[in-house]
């Protein structure tokens, strides 16, 4: 069957989008679980279905889980009453959270999720697009993520949103320069003479068969991770939210499903961030150092293609976990500790990072 | 299809750089900006030049217009009333239109573009790669300058924001 190229572009799109929305929803729930389980208490464990929760035994247990609390949580933010206030610029504050929300949503297009190896031996990234220069294009559109936060800020024209979006904007410019350069060294190893030139993902993901980047470049790994954090506005780096000085920062004037894109978005940047850390320093789909896929009989067909989304969203999930684990254990950074932590120790520490790699990896590539 | 987007993103850009001349509201211009630097990306997306149009977008969407608005956001810039323009505005601007207008006539009436090149002319951005090593040897000597005018442009912040100590 024929299908327009373009409409199946359209399908696939739609698809991803959907699933990471989902992740988004049930991400939200493990987040209020994790809580929960850190600070002792039993979390989510009343809202249930009419029919399912009423399945003897496996209802009760998936009601106690929770299971079903990301639809509540959902309609909430619909049915809620839509505040508009009325000395708010209109047109930037409704832009502000779609703005906030859609760079996020439009980096998931350049990150692969998996392989599919054919019976010829072909390796077919599993990605909506597999573009030359996908680790740039996604630091340049989740760059664009930023403008909801500050237009947010500036458009409900009171003070406490202001000071969180100014904050916000400040604390992007600061990583984003530490995070470019901390993947400088991988990108050079993966770019080496002799090899293919690429800034590809997928590229970078398959050529961690052996090491994996984090084991033999973890001041670049750790350095990403604390500016990963910095830029999704996570805590122990929420200076735009802060909620015990600036009441709840950027977002203090929004509610209803406004508010709701603006944590959809968090969320979303979330996934897409575990996806790129898992991606270039967790070994994508190697299920372990030393040890791909293939060596272990599962490289070609459909179960090898499966089998390396599992792994590669297992990773994920390990990641998202430990972004909430940091968010519940860390008490927030002072505003001033941020600036000084991204300026006078990353982006040094990033810089000779680099340096010493470079010349570690030249020392590799010329005498060995 | 190409064509199309073409004109539309032509046309954003162009609806974009009108809206930073004319809006009233600072922060109105600066999103205008951010809007033609998008499009203007997406030019570079269709001629090809991919490296280009996310270093257009990483630098100057993604870095430059964010200190910008930051900066926009710390003045607190008030709308402004439409003022009234002196003589020599008007003299100045309409010089600079002229020269504008014959460029455009000169460039669009050169022979080189009105003939169609038979082959789409290899580009050095397309093999990232290949850029850098055409970066770092045929084009050396531009690169250098480039970078020594933006050291000068640094030195020269640092020195006008310094306060000079007179005693």
């Amino acid at each position: 069957m024929d299908v327009n190229p373009v409409i199946l572009k359209f399908v696939y799109a739609a698809t991803v989008v959907s699933v990471i929305m989902g992740l988004c929803s049930y991400a939200v729930l493990a987040e209020r679980k994790i809580s929960s389980w850190i600070q002792g208490r039993v979390g989510p464990n009343r809202t249930s279905l009419p029919l399912i929760g009423g399945i003897p035994l496996i209802g009760k247990f998936l009601t106690r889980l929770g299971i079903y609390q990301p639809v509540p949580d959902g309609l909430k933010f619909l049915f809620k009453e839509d505040v508009v206030p009325a000395h708010v610029n209109k047109f930037y504050f409704i832009m502000a959270p779609v703005i906030a929300l859609v760079p996020a949503l439009t980096t998931v297009v350049v990150v692969p999720f998996g392989r599919f190896v054919t019976e010829a031996g072909e390796v077919i990234p599993l990605v909506l697009a597999n573009v030359n220069v996908g680790l740039l294009f996604l630091f340049a559109i989740s760059s664009l993520g930023v403008y909801g936060v500050v237009l947010a800020g500036w458009s409900s024209n009171s003070k406490y949103p202001f000071l969180g979006g100014i904050r916000a904007s400040a604390q992007m410019i600061s990583y984003e320069l530490a995070m470019g350069v901390s993947v400088l060294p991988i990108l050079i190893w993966v770019n080496a003479p002799g090899r293919e030139g690429t800034l590809n993902l997928f590229d970078i993901a398959q050529a961690q068969s052996g090491f994996w980047f984090a084991m033999w470049m973890p001041v670049s790994a750790i350095i990403f991770l604390v500016c990963l954090f910095a830029e999704t506005n996570r805590l122990p780096f929420d200076m735009a939210e802060s909620e015990t000085e600036l009441v709840s920062g950027f977002h203090t004037e929004y509610s209803s499903f406004k508010f709701g894109l603006f944590f959809v978005g968090e969320y979303a940047h979330m996934v897409v961030g575990s996806c790129v850390f898992t991606l270039l320093f967790l070994g994508g789909w190697n299920p372990m150092p030393f040890v791909t896929l293939e060596a272990l009989g599962f490289g070609e067909g459909i179960l090898g293609a499966i089998l390396s989304v599992g792994i590669f969203s297992g990773k994920m999930c390990g990641m998202m976990f430990f972004f909430m684990w940091i968010r519940w254990t860390l008490p927030r950074f002072r505003y001033d500790q941020v600036m000084k932590l991204g300026w006078k120790i990353l982006l040094p520490l990033s810089i000779a990072n680099l340096v010493v790699y470079t010349i570690f990896i030249f020392y590799l590539d010329t005498k060995l | 299809m190409t064509d199309v987007f073409f004109y539309i993103f032509a046309t954003a850009a162009l609806a974009g750089a009108l809206g930073v001349v004319f809006s009233r509201n600072t922060v109105s211009g600066a999103m205008c900006l951010i809007g033609t630097f998008l499009s203007m990306a997406s030019l570079f997306v269709l001629l090809e030049a991919y490296f280009l149009a996310v270093i257009q977008v990483l630098v100057y969407a993604g870095a430059v217009m964010v200190l910008f608005l930051f900066i926009i956001m710390l003045l607190d810039v008030k709308e402004t009333a439409a003022k009234k323009a002196s003589i020599y505005t008007w003299a100045a601007s309409l010089i600079g239109f002229g020269i504008l207008i014959t460029g455009v006539f000169a460039i669009s009436a050169a022979v080189s573009i009105k003939n169609k090149a038979p082959t789409m002319p290899e580009a050095s951005g397309t093999s990232l790669k290949a850029f850098g090593y055409e970066l770092f040897t045929t084009y050396l000597l531009p690169m250098q300058v480039t970078g020594f005018l933006l050291l000068i442009a640094m030195i020269g912040v640092i020195v006008l924001s310094k306060k000079v100590n007179t005693e």
